[in-house]
């Protein structure tokens, strides 16, 4: 579908052919950048402080399987986990995008920072369900 | 793109200065280390999902993560990620306040970013005085 305002003469007949331009979803990143951002300034003070305690004091394997069984502790590690991998991921893209020029690794390296990202969230959350449930 | 052959030699511009040529800014120094701390952290969830898989899967697993964690080198990596995460939190409070619209004037901007150094070393000193 064309919208009108795509036959205005904003771009050159050769930036239309080769696609080239905004690929009209960079708000959504930068919000959920932002969003992240606060969800992570909340539960990092939580976190930071009982991981880097527990961690300080040598917590043994069934005093910490215990501490993270406790549902409140679960719910905020498991938020925790999504938003800061969320975060990470986004900020990851864009320093790649800023620092990588050759197209192909540029592409290659996205794909594979994303999936890194996407992978390990998903084992963490798994692991904290394995222990809490 | 192939290049047509009569197009003129490139030539020798001036290029801008690098950043080692300026004097150091409370505009870039913190702006640079923002970025840098992010990227440590982004590399940093490794610990984290190691720490966590490590307990899903047993107590032999947890105990090599706690030895690796509680050894001067790991301990010294906590540390640094700490330093690490409170710079690049208050730095992004610093970066919402201006998403907002708020200090942008110079001297506001500047005082910012003292305040984000202070906030970071403080908050750093509270996390780990009580351990020592």
């Amino acid at each position: 579908m064309t919208m009108k305002w795509e036959k205005t003469p904003l771009k050159s007949d050769m930036a239309r052919a080769q696609g080239l331009g905004s690929a009209k979803s960079g708000t959504e990143h930068w919000m959920m950048q932002r969003i992240t951002a606060v969800s992570n300034a909340v539960l990092m003070i939580w976190a930071i402080f009982s991981l880097v305690g527990l961690i300080g004091q040598g917590v043994d394997y069934q005093t910490f399987t215990l501490w993270l069984a406790k549902p409140l502790n679960a719910i905020l590690m498991v938020l925790f986990i999504v938003s800061t991998f969320t975060h990470a991921c986004l900020g990851a893209q864009v320093i790649t995008e800023d620092y990588v020029h050759n197209e192909g690794f540029k592409t290659l390296k996205l794909v594979a920072q994303k999936l890194f990202f996407i992978g390990l969230g998903f084992a963490c959350v798994f692991s904290i369900l394995k222990i809490a449930l | 793109m192939t290049q047509k052959s009569n197009t003129p030699k490139k030539r020798e511009r001036p290029l801008s200065p690098h950043l080692q040529i300026y004097a150091p800014q409370m505009t870039w120094v913190p702006s640079i280390m923002h970025r840098i701390a992010g990227g440590a952290l982004a590399i940093g969830t490794l610990m984290i999902a190691w720490m966590l898989i490590a307990a899903a899967y047993g107590p032999e697993q947890f105990e090599c993560f706690m030895d690796f964690a509680t050894h001067p080198v790991g301990l010294l990596m906590l540390f640094g990620w700490s330093v690490a995460l409170f710079y690049h939190m208050f730095n992004g409070i610093r970066h919402l306040f201006w998403d907002m619209g708020y200090l942008f004037k110079l001297q506001n901007a500047k005082r910012a970013g003292l305040v984000v150094f202070a906030a970071s070393a403080l908050a750093t000193l509270l996390l780990w005085l009580p351990l020592i």
